[in-house]
């Protein structure tokens, strides 16, 4: 905050109710095919402050492949079923429900493996950073800098439950509370 | 963040001048905390009640500062095999010549020191000229334009720039509370070259009268910020018998993170 930078940013705005038709795309959700041998099923509920599902939320995941590389391929939009890009995008059905299949990331030069979660909605003005880690990392948790910082009931929020093999795939379940009891934790990047 | 005023809530929607004393008790606050010495807000409250739909979809603990890993620095690849370079022309998807004044947006990405944000996606969405989307759950009583959907896509260039063809979007009414109205706007949505850059917002349109009405542009509480939300009209940029120009640079956070990548890019 100290140094003066040449220009300011440019605020954001909400995404609104009536993006549907323009930032959803076929293949956003799936950053591998179902049928990959080591797809996971990476999927839960975007809930509000009165436990009701908002059901026009935008979710953006992003994430290291299995051995923990940003890949940075080009192929995020259009997808050719092979290509592992670790950007994923998934709008919430009308039950507030979001589902990704992709593959579960390594450490990035981290303690431990997360996926990042961007979450836009109608009445968030500003989208909100989290992200999800995986309760079989427990052991890696401890040396985690975020994960180390929080409390016991708010670190749970970060992370995923196991939910064991569903449907042919590893699924983990990522609920977001984004307001009220049991609140998601949020993150405010320093940069 | 405290609030000097607390919503109405329970006997159905508040009146324009409920909202409109709402927005300016906040930006009362607001100027009262710069004049305390707090820096201008840069960025929209979360919490700002005039904006109904923010009530019970904002935090309300107070966000975790966190320095971005590996993940968090660097952002997905796009590039022209991702975007058609006719995306960006929005007046030319349908058979014929959407209705409306027809226009381009241009300008440049720029990250927070001024440098270009090269090679990026950039998206935009808008209703027609009649103030309505091609969504499901819009349910304006204006027309569907069957020559326009609104929605185009592009790679930015070397220096950042980007440049759309499409027709002036409509204000529209929405229900958040009595006889409110959106001014018209375009929908944006930015990658940087940090995944902690990305930024969706909306572009308006100069000297709009329901600025002051609406509470989405006022969720900035601080009057210089939201006015980088304003394109501006550049005679420059109209053609001659077939467009109006506006200009609107786009700054996204940063680059702090991506600073060693930068300089490398610039070799």
């Amino acid at each position: 905050m100290s140094e003066p930078t040449p220009a300011l940013q440019t605020p954001s705005q909400t995404v609104g109710p009536f993006y549907g038709y323009a930032l959803p795309y076929a293949g956003g959700p799936e950053l591998v095919p179902g049928y990959h041998p080591r797809a996971i099923r990476f999927h839960g509920t975007v809930t509000d402050g009165a436990n009701e599902p908002i059901l026009d939320a935008l979710l953006e995941i992003w994430q290291a492949d299995e051995s923990g590389a940003l890949v940075r391929e080009l192929g995020s939009l259009d997808r050719d079923g092979f290509t592992f890009t670790g950007f994923g995008r998934c709008a919430t059905t009308i039950a507030g429900h979001y589902t990704f299949t992709t593959l579960k990331p390594g450490a990035a030069g981290t303690a431990a493996p997360y996926i990042l979660v961007t979450v836009f909605a109608r009445g968030v003005t500003h989208h909100l950073f989290t992200r999800a880690y995986f309760a079989e990392d427990a052991a890696l948790h401890e040396a985690d800098a975020v994960l180390s910082s929080l409390p016991a009931d708010r670190r749970d929020t970060l992370i995923c439950v196991s939910e064991g093999i569903v449907g042919g795939a590893e699924s983990y379940r990522f609920d977001i509370r984004v307001q009220g009891e049991n609140e998601t934790v949020f993150l405010d990047f320093d940069a | 963040m405290t609030q000097q005023t607390t919503p109405r809530r329970g006997t159905g929607p508040a009146s324009q001048n409920e909202i409109t004393a709402e927005i300016e008790a906040i930006e009362t606050d607001a100027a009262a905390r710069v004049a305390a010495g707090a820096p201008p807000e840069l960025q929209p409250r979360r919490d700002y009640p005039p904006y109904r739909s923010s009530l019970l979809r904002h935090p309300t603990h107070e966000l975790v500062r966190v320095d971005p890993e590996e993940v968090e620095r660097v952002s997905p690849a796009f590039g022209h095999t991702d975007v058609n370079v006719l995306e960006s022309d929005l007046t030319i998807q349908h058979a014929g010549e959407p209705i409306g004044e027809r226009m381009t947006v241009s300008g440049r990405v720029l990250d927070g020191e001024g440098r270009p944000v090269r090679h990026q996606l950039i998206e935009l969405w808008q209703a027609n000229a009649g103030g309505r989307y091609v969504h499901k759950r819009d349910q304006h009583p204006a027309p569907l334009d069957p020559n326009f959907t609104g929605v185009g896509r592009a790679i930015t260039g070397d220096n950042g720039e980007y440049s759309f063809t499409t027709i002036k979007p409509g204000p529209y009414p929405w229900k958040n509370h009595m006889n409110a109205w959106r001014p018209a706007h375009i929908h944006f949505s930015l990658f940087g070259t940090a995944f902690t850059q990305r930024l969706i917002t909306q572009m308006y349109f100069p000297g709009d009268p329901l600025f002051a009405l609406d509470p989405i542009y006022q969720s900035i509480a601080d009057a210089d910020a939201r006015a980088r939300l304003v394109g501006q009209y550049d005679h420059s940029l109209s053609v001659p018998e077939f467009s109006l120009g506006y200009r609107w640079d786009i700054v996204l956070t940063g680059p702090k993170s991506t600073w060693m990548e930068s300089e490398d890019a610039d070799e």
